[in-house]
């Protein structure tokens, strides 16, 4: 037992977490909290909008694999969190939420909590559907406990945001405190291993199997099984498709890979997912993106599925069988269990008819030197970048043609908004990325529109020295919602015309950061070598065609074989 | 697949905002609660929700899974309806102003083995238990007389014999 106040409790429970970093906006109510800040070691970064600290908490947690931290006072600060914490939570992706709150009690006052005091919200009830818990602390002394349970529920199991209210009075409480490693949470027992009878069926299904296709979503990712999944992926010469949560889990550059599956999926990975006589579908919720049509998602596969969420088993897909385990594990144990019953096989006809149709939808992107295409240019882009380059997205037709165009071959190096689809993530995402992995390089791709959401913290990347590079393929629309109008509603451009302002150079600028226009492949190459040596965040506004679609595309409400193309128009 | 009535009995940390996320959980997934009574157990810092679903076998499966990723919810378990106990009580103020109706309605109480729990010159209190079908019967009778009120707890259920929910402590 040692005497101290509860926002030294604080300092010290994160510290035995091993948290180096806070993504922040300090304010009334955590005045206590940023004080034992000041004189630790752990780095307080001051954002510019509380929606940014989580999401840079979240780019942290995903390049690093271990748990973002973001803080936010009171009221509106808490309030700014919520779209950071709801994207954490559709993605799955550990963050700790640290929120202050006004008084739990308070004599000759009405700031307290239930009284609407100044900056109070009810963040507890707000979060409640968008955060694995949260807490709200009333004892000080409560504090130990509670940020090792947090970290313990946000990090274990199926990941997810954990939220800790604060009160401000807690924060100055003294009270004894107990720091032990022990946790014991008699509601939450997150089972990992697979069921060996499970495991048994689901290895004779895949014997059996003349077509199978692996289906990787984002908890390979989450659970580091890209080793088993690739050892497994070769050992069965089953070809593997992702899920746009999965991309980077397997190199894209394999002979097995296929791509992302999807709304705007690869042709290669649309076909043939659907021909699958055994689907193993591993860390994945068969999202509406992914699937299509339910009815019509792969009508002669037999379904093995993975997943450490029970509740995701049957939610959306009927499956054969079903495995409720972390995936590494399950994924080993496969593997190993087939290695007494088979040699590794070797190439199928199905394997040669992957090799077929891969070569035959191959994308013919042709270098247009007059016009800057996205397709290319991210094809350039991927040129330039290391393997391990962390890769970030905004949301919309960046993202999309990232998704196709340009590949990954390592985890944890494309860190993208899926679930929720977020506009504004990728920047501060970038920024959190860049914080806990500063050895490499990192990139948002970005449009115009998802980038003028977060720009503000051009800001923080500049004065905490943040470097990243920013490519804004920019054509002066909410490019998303423009195609879509183009396709289904007659071209009627109703409120998605931008413009061109602001002018993202001189924006870049007036931040202290540098901003360059490239009208050229050649520019563009110049402009990102220099970018991502530079000590200071690069803003390159590429300028592009308002009228450029994403193809091939699966309409919403269609199976994935109904993929449209270029040309399309509404019957 | 046929809708039915299922009932739920979870075992849940008996502490503030635990309903507020189960019944939160309900309107998220958009799954119908249709009855829900909780109180404190006799084991420590416990309560038991008993909950009523109407849905298809899917629904009441998605259910069970939601609520057990519930953190605070420690144990959830589906009653079967062929080897339970359900009970279900209400308090029902009835219009009765003179001697041949309070009579009546005495009668039609002690049929059902209800009790008149309180009396005025234009009312009669009754307090009546039994299934949710007993009590509906009961309220449909006592319609004639002029029903000013109805407060009634939910079903609240136990496995008959030795089956229990319980957390071993």
């Amino acid at each position: 037992m040692v005497k101290m106040s509860g926002a030294q409790a604080l300092l010290e429970a994160l510290k035995k977490q091993k948290v180096d970093v806070i993504f922040g906006i300090p304010g009334g109510a955590t005045l206590s909290i940023c004080d034992v800040l000041y004189d630790s070691e752990i780095r307080h970064i001051l954002m510019r909008h509380e929606q940014c600290a989580a999401h840079a908490a979240d780019g942290y947690a995903r390049a690093s694999g271990r748990p973002g931290i973001c803080m936010a006072t009171s009221g509106p600060g808490a309030t700014n969190l919520v779209t950071g914490i709801a994207n954490a939570y559709m993605d799955s992706s550990p963050i700790i939420a640290l929120t202050g709150q006004v008084n739990v009690f308070s004599a000759n006052t009405a700031y307290m909590i239930g009284r609407d005091a100044f900056q109070e919200a009810d963040i507890m009830g707000i979060t409640t559907p968008i955060t694995k818990h949260n807490y709200q602390v009333k004892t000080a002394s409560d504090i130990p406990r509670i940020v090792k349970e947090a970290f313990y529920i946000a990090t274990t199991g199926r990941p997810g945001p954990v939220l800790i209210d604060l009160p401000k009075d807690v924060q100055t409480q003294t009270g004894e405190m107990e720091f032990t490693d022990k946790v014991e949470i008699r509601g939450y027992k997150p089972s990992t291993e697979p069921h060996p009878i499970q495991v048994k069926r689901a290895v004779e299904l895949l014997l059996e199997a003349e077509r199978p296709v692996i289906l990787a979503g984002g908890g390979i990712i989450l659970s580091n099984a890209s080793p088993e999944l690739l050892e497994l992926a070769e050992f069965l010469m089953a070809p593997v498709a992702t899920t746009f949560m999965g991309k980077g889990c397997f190199p894209e550059s394999h002979p097995l890979s296929l791509g992302c599956i999807g709304m705007h999926g690869s042709r290669v990975a649309n076909n043939l997912i659907l021909e699958a006589d055994v689907l193993l579908a591993v860390g994945t919720r068969f999202a509406d993106r992914s699937t299509g049509t339910l009815d019509t998602f792969c009508p002669d596969a037999k379904i093995i599925h993975i997943d450490i969420d029970t509740a995701e088993i049957g939610k959306n897909v009927e499956v054969d069988i079903p495995i409720v385990a972390d995936a590494k594990k399950a994924l080993k144990v496969i593997h190993q269990t087939l290695t007494e019953k088979l040699k590794k096989k070797e190439r199928s006809p199905w394997f040669n008819r992957v090799q077929e149709i891969k070569e035959q939808l191959q994308e013919n992107v042709s270098p247009s030197e007059k016009e800057l295409k996205p397709p290319q240019l991210l094809k350039e882009l991927r040129k330039m970048l290391a393997e391990d380059a962390i890769v970030t997205t905004e949301v919309g037709q960046n993202q999309m043609w990232a998704s196709l165009h340009f590949k990954v071959y390592k985890p944890r190096t494309f860190i993208s908004s899926g679930g929720l689809g977020t506009m504004g993530f990728g920047f501060p995402a970038a920024l959190g990325a860049k914080v806990a992995c500063p050895e490499k390089v990192v990139v948002d791709i970005a449009g115009d529109g998802s980038f003028i959401m977060t720009e503000q913290d051009l800001a923080t990347s500049v004065m905490e020295n943040i470097p990243v590079t920013v490519v804004v393929l920019n054509n002066s629309m909410l490019g998303m919602v423009a195609q879509w109008q183009r396709l289904f509603y007659k071209r009627r451009y109703s409120a998605v015309k931008l413009g061109s302002v602001p002018d993202f150079v001189k924006l870049a600028e007036a931040y202290g950061a540098q901003g360059v226009r490239v009208g050229s492949f050649n520019e563009f190459s110049k402009a990102v070598k220099k970018a991502i040596k530079s000590e200071v965040t690069t803003v390159i506004d590429v300028p592009i065609s308002p009228e450029e679609d994403v193809f091939p595309m699966v309409p919403a409400g269609k199976s994935l074989k109904e993929m449209i193309e270029e040309g399309w128009s509404m019957g | 697949m046929k809708e039915q009535i299922h009932i739920i009995a979870a075992i849940v940390e008996h502490k503030p905002g635990v309903l507020y996320s189960v019944s939160n959980m309900f309107r998220r997934r958009g799954f119908n609660i249709e009855s829900i009574s909780v109180g404190p157990i006799e084991q420590r810092d416990m309560a038991r929700m008993t909950i009523t679903v109407k849905g298809d076998e899917k629904v009441v499966e998605q259910v069970i899974k939601q609520l057990n990723k519930l953190i605070d919810v420690i144990k959830v378990s589906r009653l079967d309806p062929e080897s339970i106990v359900t009970r279900e009580m209400a308090l029902i103020k009835v219009h009765c102003d003179g001697a041949k109706s309070r009579s009546d309605i005495i009668n039609y109480a002690n049929i059902f083995r209800a009790r008149v729990v309180d009396v005025s010159t234009e009312s009669l209190m009754v307090e009546i238990t039994g299934s949710p079908d007993k009590i509906d019967a009961f309220i449909d009778l006592m319609k004639p007389f002029g029903v000013k009120e109805v407060a009634r707890t939910g079903i609240t259920a136990l496995s008959r014999g030795t089956k229990s929910v319980r957390i071993e402590e």
